[in-house]
Formats: C-alpha cells, sequence, structure tokens
C-alpha cells in the first residue's frame, strides 16, 4: 500500500451524483405550533458522487446531524428532495426500507450504538434479519467482520460490548453496516469518542472501504483535521446552510467564507492563517439573523472590510442565496465570492 | 521551593482480582506560574492523578510517595488541614466538570459556596467576589443568578474555573477541560486559561489527549501511558521532535492540515490503550510500538535523558539513537502493518 | 477476495491476547451457543441472588407458602372444610386436636388457613398477571410511540390511577358477581397504572437510546425494534415490579373478601377475617380465629417484598448497563 491515496478519478461520466440533496429544509417545530421553530436545517444543496468521502463539517448547532438524519430517513424533511440514484426516498419505515440496504448509518458512540445485551453476532447479523437476507447468516457475518478488520471473525461471534474496546465497538458497528453491501455510508461523528491513537485505524479502515468496495461515504464530524485526513471534498456548515464547499485542499488552503476561515484558524498547529477567535457562542437555530446569517459574528464585517468593499448593507439585509452545483468551490460570502456576489437575493432575510 | 512536587506516586484501585495500579510511579515538579502538560488517553491514570493531588481519590484506593504541595504533604494531611488547603492552595475543575453544576441552584450561589466554605465572608461580599469572578472568567456578573440549563456548554464550563479560582489557589489543575466542547468554543476556553495564568501567576496543570492543544498553550508536556510518564520535556521540542514513539503517534493522531503526508493517510497505532489491570511486561508500550526491538518486552523502562531538559522512557534513548524513533517513516495503518492486533483491512 | 482467508489474523499475532470466550465449536450454531450464553447468564443471576439472605429468606417463606397450597388437598381433606361435618366445638382455643382452634362452626382453623392459602396466593397471581400484561403493553406503547400514543394512553392511566380503589372494586365486585375469576380481573384492571408509568419511564429511555436509530436505520420496523430491543431492556424492570404487584394483589383480595365481596363459597384468609368479625370473635376472645390468617397474610407479603428487594439488587447492575 502506498504512502497516499491519489484522488479518486471521476465517475463514469453521465452516471450523476449517487446522493443529491435538493433545497432541503428541517424546521422542528416547538410544541403544537407555540414558540420559535428552529431551522435546523434551512436551505442545503449536496451531492455526493460514487467512490466520494464528503466531509460535512460545522459546530453544534449547524444542522450537519439533522441534515444526516434527513438524508437516511430517520427524520422527515419538511420541503425539499433526497435523492439516490436520482429517485427520491420514500417516507415511511416500508417505502425506505429498500433504500435502507444502500444506504447505511454509522453513529458516533459505538457504546451506545450496541445494545450491551446482543452479542456482536447478534448485531452485526441484525440487519440481515431485519432484511431477510438469503445465504448463510453466518459466513455473511463473518465475511463483513473481517472486512472491517475483525480477525479472525469468529472468535468475536460471542463477544458482548463490553468485552471490546472502543475501535473494536466501532468496527463491530462498521461490520454491521456492511453486512448490507451498501453502496454508501453516513458516518455521523465516527471517532471522535474514541480514543486519539485509535482513531487512524478507523480511519484507515473508511478510506479502505472506499478503495476496495468502491463506497461513497458522508462524514459529519466537527473535525476539521478528520476532513483533511480522509475527505474529497468538504462542505462547511453555518445556522443550516453550507456556507463554503469544495475540494478539501482548497477549501482548507484557501477558505473563502470568513466562518471556514475563522474555524480553521483556531485549529492547533494552522499557522497559514492569522487566529481569529470568534466572540459568543455557536447560535440558536431558532433565531436566525436576518441578511448573512453570519453577519453578526462576521469578522469581516466588525473590521470594516465589508464596508470598505461597500457591501455591508447588503450584508445585513440581504439573503445569501442557497450554493448550488458542485464542481467549484465556492462560498455563500458577498465579500469573498464573485458569483455570489453578483447574484441577487431578496431584501428581507429568509 | 516549587509549588507542587510529586515524588513516585503510585495510586492502585480495589478490585476483586487483586489491587488495580492506575498511577505507577510519577514524578511531577510544578514551580509557581510553570504550564505543564499532561497528556495521555484512557486508562493512563492522569485522571487519577490529578484527583490524588487533593486527595480526591474513592475510598479504598492505596497511595504510596508524597504529594508536596507548598512543601507539605497532602497524602499525609490532617483533615482539618487537608479541607483548608483544598481549594485554597489548589483547585482541580474535572472532566465533565459541566455537569458537575447542581441543576436546582443558580450558578452565583454554587460559586458563593466555594467562597463561604473557606473565608467566613457575609453574603453581600460573597456576591461582590462572585461577581468579580464571573467578569474574571469572561461572563457578565449579571448572569450570576442563572441557573446551570439556562447557559450553553462553553458559559459552564466558564462557571466551573471561576468557582475554581474562587479562593485564589495557586494551582489549578484542569482534567479535559475542552473536550465536548466546540472547536471556537474551546480556543475560547484556553484563551481564558493561558490569561488567568498570566494574569493571576497561576500554575496550570492541563490535562487532555489532544497533544496539539499543549504544545500551543503550555510550556512544558509530559506525556502518560499505562501509569507512568514516558516522555517530558518543552512543549514545542516534545510536539515536534517526540523522542518516544507514544509520543510521536499520539502527535500525529490529530493530522496538521496542509502536510500532504497525512491527506488521505491518517495515522494511527494498533491495538488498544492497555487496561491497567492486565499491563504488557517490560516497556508496556511494546505491543503497539512501531520500533521496537527484542530487548523491549523484558526492558525496565526509566526516564532517560534525551537532550536539554528533556527525558524519555524509550530504549532507543538510553542507547544514544533517538533519531530512529522519528526516523522510521511514520506507519499508515494498513494491510502491511505486522504482528499487531485490530489491524485494519 | 483477494486477501488470505479471513480466518487467518493479518500477520503476527493473533487475536488469542484478547480476554475472549473460545471459538465457536463447529457443530454449534451461534445462536444454540448465544442461548447457552444467556442461560449461563442466568445461572450467574441465581447465584448472585443466593447470596442475598434477605431474599433467600423471602423466598424460602413463598416457597412454603405455595407448596402448602398446592398440596392442601393431601394436607388436609377437603371434607373437613364441610359445616355439615364439623366435629368441634364452635370457638375452641387451640388443642392437641385442632391445633388452632375452631371457627363459629366447630371446623379447624388450621384447616381453614391452609385451604385459603390456594383462594389467596391464585387470586392474587392472577389479579397480577393481568395487572402487569396490561400494565405493559400500555407502557411500552406509550414509551416507545411517543407524542399522540403517549398523551391519550398517559391520560387514560390518569384516570385510572385517580380514581379511588375501593369504591371502583366494589361496584364491579356488585355488577359481575362474586367469583374468583371477576375478583381477579377487578383487581387486576385497578392496579395496572402503577406498573405502566414505570413500564413508561424505562420504555422511553431505551427508545431514546443510539442502538435504537442504528436499529432503525438498519431498516427495523416497530415490532422488530419492541421485540428485539426494548422489551429485552424492559423486562428485568417489570419482573422486580411484578413481585411487588402480587404482594399488593393478595392484600387487595383480602380486602374485597373481607368486605364480604369475595366468593362466598370458597374460603381465604380474608373470608376468614370476615367472618371472625361478623361472628364476633374479636369479643368472644377468639384470637385463634383472627392471627392465623393475619399472620400468613403478613408473612406473605413480607416474603414478596423481601425477594422484590433481592431481585432489585441483583438485577439493578443489569439495568443501568455495563
Amino acid at each position: 500500500m502506498t504512502a497516499t491515496q491519489p484522488a479518486p478519478s471521476d465517475a463514469q461520466p453521465g452516471q450523476g451524483p449517487i446522493l443529491e440533496v435538493r433545497d432541503l429544509y428541517v424546521h422542528f417545530g416547538a410544541r403544537r405550533g407555540k414558540g420559535p421553530t428552529a431551522r435546523a436545517v434551512d436551505g442545503v444543496d449536496l451531492q455526493v458522487q460514487p467512490g466520494e468521502i464528503v466531509a460535512l463539517a460545522g459546530e453544534s448547532g449547524c444542522g450537519k446531524t439533522s441534515l444526516a438524519r434527513a438524508i437516511l430517513g430517520l427524520v422527515e424533511p419538511t420541503s425539499g428532495q433526497v435523492l439516490y440514484r436520482g429517485k427520491p426516498i420514500g417516507r415511511g419505515t416500508s417505502a425506505l426500507k429498500p433504500y435502507r440496504r444502500e444506504v447505511q448509518l454509522v453513529l458516533q458512540d459505538p457504546t451506545g450504538a450496541l445494545n450491551p445485551r446482543q452479542s456482536v453476532y447478534e448485531s452485526v447479523a441484525e440487519g440481515l434479519r431485519i432484511h431477510g437476507v438469503k445465504g448463510d447468516e453466518e459466513t455473511l457475518v463473518a465475511d463483513a467482520l473481517a472486512r472491517s478488520g475483525l480477525r479472525p471473525p469468529r472468535r468475536f461471534f460471542l463477544a458482548y460490548p463490553y468485552e471490546l474496546s472502543g475501535g473494536q465497538r466501532q468496527r463491530v458497528v462498521i461490520a454491521g453496516a456492511l453486512a448490507l453491501e451498501p453502496s454508501m455510508l453516513v458516518a455521523d461523528e465516527p471517532v471522535s469518542s474514541l480514543d486519539a491513537s485509535v482513531r487512524g485505524e478507523i480511519l484507515a479502515l473508511l478510506l479502505g472501504l472506499v478503495r476496495d468496495l468502491g463506497l461513497s461515504i458522508l462524514v459529519v464530524t466537527h473535525d476539521l483535521g478528520l476532513a483533511w485526513n480522509i475527505a474529497d471534498r468538504l462542505a462547511v456548515m453555518y445556522l443550516g446552510r453550507i456556507v463554503e464547499q469544495g475540494p478539501t485542499e482548497t477549501v482548507l488552503a484557501a477558505p473563502r467564507h470568513p466562518y471556514t476561515r475563522a474555524l480553521l484558524s483556531v485549529v492547533p498547529e494552522v499557522h497559514h492563517l492569522e487566529t481569529q477567535i470568534l466572540t459568543g457562542e455557536p447560535p440558536d437555530p431558532t433565531r436566525v439573523p436576518g441578511g448573512c446569517r453570519f453577519h453578526p459574528r462576521c469578522p469581516a464585517l466588525a473590521s470594516g472590510a465589508a464596508a470598505a468593499a461597500g457591501i455591508d448593507d447588503r450584508c445585513r439585509n440581504e439573503a445569501v442565496p442557497i450554493l448550488r452545483g458542485v464542481a467549484e468551490h465556492h462560498a455563500a460570502c458577498f465579500l469573498t465570492d464573485e458569483s455570489v456576489k453578483k447574484e441577487s437575493g431578496s431584501r428581507v432575510g429568509r | 521551593m516549587a509549588l507542587l512536587e510529586v515524588n513516585d506516586l503510585t495510586v492502585s484501585y480495589p478490585a476483586r482480582a487483586g489491587a488495580v495500579p492506575a498511577v505507577r510511579g510519577v514524578d511531577l515538579t510544578l514551580e509557581p506560574g510553570d504550564t505543564l502538560g499532561l497528556a495521555g488517553e484512557s486508562g493512563c491514570g492522569k485522571s487519577t492523578m490529578a484527583a490524588a493531588v487533593l486527595r480526591l481519590l474513592p475510598p479504598g484506593t492505596t497511595t504510596t510517595g508524597t504529594v508536596l504541595l507548598e512543601g507539605e504533604d497532602v497524602l499525609t494531611m490532617r483533615p482539618g488541614r487537608l479541607r483548608a488547603v483544598r481549594w485554597t492552595e489548589a483547585a482541580v475543575v474535572f472532566q465533565g466538570a459541566m455537569h458537575a453544576l447542581n441543576p436546582v441552584r443558580r450558578v452565583g450561589d454554587q460559586i458563593a459556596e466555594a467562597i463561604q466554605l473557606h473565608d467566613k465572608v457575609g453574603d453581600r461580599q460573597a456576591a461582590t467576589r462572585v461577581g468579580e469572578l464571573l467578569e474574571q472568567v469572561g461572563l457578565p456578573a449579571r448572569r450570576a443568578p442563572s441557573y446551570p440549563h439556562e447557559l450553553s456548554g462553553g458559559q459552564r464550563q466558564r462557571v466551573m474555573i471561576a468557582m475554581a479560582l474562587a479562593c485564589s489557589p495557586r494551582l489549578l489543575i484542569a482534567d479535559e477541560p475542552t473536550t465536548a466542547l466546540d472547536v471556537m468554543v474551546q480556543a475560547q476556553v484556553l484563551t481564558l486559561l493561558e490569561e488567568l495564568g498570566r494574569e493571576l501567576g497561576l500554575a496550570l496543570l492541563l490535562i487532555t489527549h489532544d497533544l496539539s492543544v499543549l504544545a500551543s498553550t503550555c510550556e512544558r508536556i509530559a506525556v502518560m501511558y499505562a501509569g507512568r510518564i514516558v516522555e517530558e520535556g518543552p512543549a514545542a521540542t516534545v510536539f515536534e521532535a517526540p523522542a518516544h514513539p507514544y509520543t510521536r503517534a499520539l502527535a500525529e493522531a490529530f493530522p496538521t492540515i496542509g502536510d500532504t503526508a497525512s491527506r488521505r493517510n491518517p495515522h494511527g497505532l494498533g491495538g488498544d490503550p492497555p487496561d491497567p489491570r492486565d499491563l504488557p511486561s517490560g516497556c508496556e508500550f511494546h505491543p503497539r510500538c512501531p520500533v521496537s526491538i527484542a530487548v523491549c518486552p523484558t526492558l525496565d523502562a526509566e526516564l532517560w535523558p534525551a537532550g536539554e531538559g528533556r527525558r524519555a522512557a524509550c530504549v532507543h534513548v538510553r542507547d544514544g539513537h533517538p533519531e530512529l524513533v522519528r526516523q522510521v517513516p511514520p506507519m499508515p495503518v494498513g494491510e502491511d502493518f505486522p504482528a499487531h492486533r485490530g489491524v485494519a483491512t | 477476495m483477494t486477501q488470505p482467508t479471513i480466518e487467518e489474523p493479518l500477520g503476527g499475532a493473533p487475536q488469542t491476547d484478547l480476554t475472549l470466550p473460545p471459538a465457536l465449536p463447529p457443530q454449534l450454531s451461534p445462536r444454540a451457543i448465544a442461548r447457552a450464553r444467556r442461560r449461563q447468564a442466568a445461572g450467574r443471576a441465581w447465584s448472585e441472588y443466593r447470596r442475598n439472605s434477605i431474599g433467600m429468606v423471602g423466598l424460602a417463606i413463598l416457597v412454603l407458602f405455595v407448596a402448602m397450597a398446592v398440596f392442601a388437598p393431601v394436607l388436609v381433606p377437603a371434607s373437613k372444610l364441610d359445616v355439615t361435618k364439623a366435629t368441634g366445638t364452635p370457638f375452641s382455643p387451640p388443642s392437641a386436636e385442632f391445633p388452632l382452634g375452631t371457627d363459629e362452626s366447630g371446623r379447624s382453623v388450621l384447616a381453614l388457613t391452609i385451604w385459603g392459602s390456594r383462594v389467596s396466593l391464585l387470586v392474587g397471581f392472577l389479579a397480577s398477571v393481568i395487572s402487569v400484561v396490561i400494565g405493559s403493553v400500555v407502557g411500552i406503547a406509550a414509551g416507545h410511540f411517543g407524542r399522540w400514543t403517549d398523551s391519550v394512553l398517559m391520560r387514560v392511566t390518569d384516570w385510572f390511577l385517580v380514581i379511588p380503589f375501593l369504591p371502583l372494586a366494589i361496584v364491579l365486585a356488585t355488577v359481575l358477581g362474586p367469583s374468583l375469576a371477576n375478583i381477579a380481573f377487578v383487581i387486576g384492571i385497578t392496579s395496572w397504572p402503577g406498573t405502566a408509568r414505570i413500564v413508561r419511564a424505562q420504555a422511553l429511555a431505551v427508545t431514546s437510546r443510539p442502538y435504537i436509530e442504528r436499529a432503525r436505520a438498519l431498516g427495523a420496523g416497530d415490532w422488530h425494534l419492541i421485540t428485539r430491543h426494548v422489551l429485552p431492556n424492559v423486562v428485568p424492570l417489570i419482573f422486580a415490579n411484578t413481585v411487588l404487584i402480587v404482594a399488593v394483589a393478595i392484600l387487595s383480595e383480602t380486602t374485597l373478601a373481607f368486605l364480604g365481596l369475595g366468593d362466598p363459597l370458597r374460603v381465604s384468609w380474608g373470608s376468614m377475617l370476615d367472618s371472625a368479625f361478623t361472628q364476633g370473635a374479636a369479643s368472644i376472645g377468639a384470637w385463634w380465629y383472627l392471627v392465623p390468617p393475619g399472620v400468613a397474610i403478613l408473612l406473605v407479603v413480607l416474603a414478596f417484598t423481601m425477594i422484590g428487594q433481592a431481585l432489585e439488587s441483583v438485577l439493578n447492575p443489569r439495568l443501568r448497563g455495563r
């Protein structure tokens, strides 16, 4: 195995993205319509190409978890579409069942994700049993465990979660997902609750799955370093919108959105940006600011750079349009992105 | 006189099958105003050490060695003196501190409690001091009557820090103060700790598993593994040129963004941090070590000198070849990874 | 796959240094082994229970009474209960022939007590089964489905909780008639809300756990989630709770019988107490008529309480998870 992987070549022309999210909104209403709605996902377009790893990064409250769950059908979107191989996914457990064989979930906390009363065998076999997959169950379970690096697999059949380490538990969760031979994985913070030294092997496993099985992966994370480690493309979310997306190298080497810049600048060991610590807390999805939703915390606005460019009025009052299209590197910022600057949005924030 | 001097500290927890050693012979020194980072993962004993400094361990634990706080041994103090010393000379901000706040009491009252337990001051004086403390940690004084659930995670962490500062200690021990916080809030809290250290002349013992955080916040770093310190030295050199292979693995676990060596190439170690009940023989790191040699399973590893103000417990350092630790190319965790369990496909 | 067979570990040390159970013998399927393992776990729970002396005492008492109830026809012929065949002097104190004295008709109080255990225990168990089944179904449905289902079910539960037991029981018993089955039904119907609330709380906790979400993502429907995940985690709680419900049910039966609502043709401890009072045993000073049924009830209820307490201590670590 070579030290670095070459970037995956573009998928066969004309194949289209394996997963596409169009104009997605997920709003959580308060009880019986009283109280403000939480606009968890507030207009997102996203695509994942076959064989690609896309990282969805942001802080808590940005909506990345809600977006991932809407993609998996665990949460019903308020409006918008999730398209798998070009077709919208259904609603309701039975309509979603065939989709769920193809797109699987890897959760954050491997300890919580496994039923402590079920052995490893039963946890991995669960998916097979739900879908009534034909074939020798033992062999399928063993294959899945082996592919996630637990070898020899039979030794693990009878183990219970409490007997395994964090890394092994996460591998069991991944095996459970792989048993169904999915085409895509959605991984929600797959390594954040694991020890630092164990992180690498799980990330390497994910890379290996893309290389060997042709999986596509959508990774939700708050860790930009993880994106650097494994992701082909990076999308940064803030308050329910994607504020910047593009190939990982370009986004992290030359971020265009002030939020991405600030986020990247506080990562220790990042030296190519001046450290900008944003004041205040990550904002509340029930109180989305008007105009550009980042403007109350934007260093570019606060420092006068926006005023100097003559667009500070737009920042405060004009909603930034949803980022569409995927090939280039673009950011939802009037100041730094030419294409966005030219688009005219509505006067009042949405 | 050193502010904190830990000598040969050993802490064992009771268990049915015999005592489990969580900390095995640790030496540490902190002068007033020093910042020391203690790095390690789960099971390495760092939290136990933090609790041991103020004798806050659960009953039944066996502790040997000495912990000298301003010259007095905490482990042999009488209970009355211990209570007086706790919080006034050293204070701890524990892991998961955000959940350590009483949900049915206002935060101002909880901070005042810390003050009034030690100084017999009236309520009004305590309230003024509470206001000062909150300002010091970057919260407006008018938040004192809030309940914990009205504050965000980062704000609660600041309240915990304010509580720790209530009696003007000279040493602040922060155990994983930024885990579970967002990146931006983490940066805010770390900057706060640094500033407090400077303004108040506090000595800071910062415990975390993220080596890069320590590299930017502390002057010195000590790395713990399986209950022992395996490397210590100035922060920058320990981070950039580690002398122990475990330190190197920790440093590489969180990649440097922009470094092509880690692009699509996650670094890690095979296997898991060892269970204190079942430690490997010799150098405890040898089963996972990429540069282990034949003698390692029987080696009694000590901290050997590894340069200016540095020590490391690796045989290569003892033999005078510290560069071996760094020269071996980083092992990408992959198919060719020899002799390690739990390896990825 | 082009790699070596999956059985071989990749290079170097195999996984044997992990403290895992030995590999599966090839003849047995994983399911069979899993079942065997569950049996082992049950065995461990039992030895843990054995260490609890209070629980063992309670169990011993219960076994004694159950044996007494089961073997009643063997211990005391049914004819002894026949009023027409009573041989003793009414209200005679304990003697060699009648170890616990006689009642107002000259029947042996000991015989009555032994036979009375049958009704008390039977009705108690039956009522508990009804109560636990209803309570568990309601609790699991409310906890798992949430929202509308939860609101509706909880309002129903509250309604039943609020209705005073005794008046309702009296009304129902009067309307339905005094048979054993009806009494059991009445008690069951009025005591399920407690179980429902406890079960609902646990079901809520389990449903919000990540492995439920994972199972949903795998494609599981509600039936699978409830039977495979929620139920196994709720059963220990139900079990511990049931034991206490039985105690309450027995007491309730006693109360109803004491009030004259029980089956008049059957002897139960409650009916004995009822007869004792109505026949004026207290004023005569015939303590031997009042004390045995009272003590029997006390002992049985105490036994169940002790068992319940011991069960909680055995099952609690499991409930909290490792």
